[in-house]
């Protein structure tokens, strides 16, 4: 006890980053030929924090997703290091990811889809189909469980990806744009959902778009990396109110930002 | 839903009714001898002849069948799994087996019977050899469908490859080993019947070459009205059992 409140109080470690990433780089080779998809990514990630990384094809997002998830090694010389004594983090096990296609089983219920990371890690069986339940609340999909995902529409299929992305209870949640293949009005409900299932789970998330309104209306921060080549350009505090609405889209500070973005990609 | 399922049923049964119908009005009509096409009645009659012995016959068959189709799925699922679980596997029997799927099995026929003499064993050997590569194949290409990113989803969780094969890979091949199954079960009736045909002394095949001498046109089409049964049932149970095993969705061909 004592040693958990000299450590909340030591203002170096409550400031601590859950992530902090200096210099990471990745490199691929392909037959020979060296192709550069990532360089110089520096940034930090709070626990909690809510970060989007925006940028183009080729930009090496992507990629920095996969170091993050433990799929893929930076290149030596790179600093990743994720976890910190307030917030400790186990590889292989405190990771949940979104794709841009839902990956459901087809042949697996939605329940049995949302615990299959569950079952990979083994957890107790019956805490998690209660867990499983809980997201599937929280997701909006508890009628659902017994559906088939064929039975589901796409958005609804992306909701029980994240609800399974989240069932094991991870620290970290990668999202490689998640709602990239759904229709525009869907994508930005599913905007507004993400954002309470957010701040309702506390997780820390870090998702890639290409988006440049969807990184400014979901992240606390905006991480822009640009290609050809890869290279990280900026990181963008956004200081919109906390209850983020659709409307909000249409407002002048999220022009600011989103203009400042556009800028920075070079696109006006 | 079911009485839709009933309505297309009896739309089926109607029109195989009619087809019956159009076979015996073209006799009917057409004034056409027993020894070019008989009538589907006379056809039926010959079942009553015992010389025949139809019952054995048709055991025969099925039972060659059968047998060469069970043998056909349980080693091209098995050869699947060691192809997906080892690269030196595939590497060096895919090539040798994709030359022998080029080899029409038929042809192989009189070798088979050299080797193993002619009767039920050689004949679902041949029965086997035709049935097994659509098998072996589809199961392959199943086994290898998943999306990489399913994979990197359970990778980045350090899933072992025991999990990922029994959770992933192995329930997604099953629409594909079907969908093999089902060609395979149309491909074993088809090689039973040359097995005999080239040599045997029993079995419905045989039976069609026997009456043929005497011109017994009627007891030929029941014969080939039996081979055709011998497979609609295999190919229907293959379906219900994929209809058992296999979530609708999921289903290919």
């Amino acid at each position: 006890m004592h040693v958990s409140a000299e450590l909340a109080a030591d203002p170096a470690v409550e400031t601590a980053p859950f992530i902090k990433l200096r210099g990471v780089a990745k490199t691929f080779s392909r037959d020979g030929v060296e192709f550069k998809a990532l360089s110089d990514a520096s940034f930090d990630v709070r626990a909690g924090e809510f970060v989007c990384l925006v940028g183009p094809s080729g930009c090496g997002k992507s990629t920095l997703l996969r170091i993050l998830a433990g799929l893929l090694k930076a290149d030596a010389g790179s600093t990743v290091s994720i976890g910190g004594p307030t917030a400790p983090f186990t590889p292989g096990r405190d990771v949940g990811i979104a794709f841009q296609q839902p990956l459901l089983l087809k042949w697996r219920r939605v329940l049995e889809n949302v615990l299959l990371p569950a079952e990979i890690l083994g957890l107790p069986r019956r805490a998690s189909i209660e867990r499983a339940r809980d997201l599937l609340d929280l997701v909006g999909l508890s009628q659902a469980e017994r559906k088939y995902p064929y039975e589901l529409s796409g958005g609804m299929q992306q909701r029980v990806a994240i609800a399974r992305a989240l069932v094991h209870d991870p620290k970290l949640v990668l999202m490689d744009e998640p709602f990239g293949a759904l229709d525009a009005l869907t994508r930005e409900r599913m905007n507004v959902e993400l954002l309470r299932i957010w701040e309702k789970s506390g997780k820390t998330i870090v998702l890639v778009t290409h988006g440049i309104g969807e990184a400014v209306f979901l992240g606390q921060r905006v991480v822009v990396l640009t290609a050809g080549p890869a290279r990280m350009a900026a990181d963008i505090p956004i200081e919109l109110p906390a209850n983020r609405t659709l409307e909000l889209k249409t407002g002048e500070a999220f022009g600011a930002y989103s203009r400042q973005i556009y800028n920075l990609l070079g696109m006006s | 839903m079911q009485r839709k399922t009933l309505r297309v049923a009896g739309i089926a049964l109607l029109a195989h009714l009619l087809a019956v119908l159009a076979w015996h009005l073209t006799v009917e009509i057409g004034q056409l001898p027993a020894f070019i096409l008989p009538s589907p009645m006379a056809t039926l009659a010959t079942l009553g002849n015992s010389r025949y012995d139809w019952w054995t016959n048709t055991a025969v068959t099925a039972i060659e069948v059968f047998g060469g189709f069970l043998i056909a799925t349980l080693l091209g699922l098995a050869l699947a799994l060691l192809f997906t679980w080892s690269r030196l596997g595939i590497a060096l029997l895919m090539p040798l087996l994709i030359t022998f799927n080029m080899i029409p099995k038929v042809a192989l026929g009189p070798l088979v019977i050299v080797w193993m003499s002619y009767g039920i064993v050689t004949n679902i050997v041949i029965a086997f050899s035709i049935a097994f590569f659509p098998i072996l194949l589809t199961t392959l290409r199943g086994l290898r469908e998943t999306e990489p990113e399913l994979l990197e989803l359970v990778g980045a969780l350090n899933a072992t490859r025991w999990q990922v094969f029994t959770r992933i890979q192995l329930p997604g091949a099953l629409p594909y080993l079907f969908s093999g199954m089902k060609v395979g079960s149309i491909l074993a009736v088809a090689g039973a019947i040359v097995g005999e045909f080239i040599g045997s002394e029993a079995g419905l095949g045989y039976l069609m070459l026997q009456v043929q001498v005497r011109l017994d046109t009627a007891a030929m089409m029941m014969a080939v009205l039996l081979i055709s049964a011998i497979g609609i049932v295999l190919y229907g149970l293959v379906a219900a059992l994929e209809a058992l095993v296999v979530v609708r969705d999921a289903r290919i061909g």
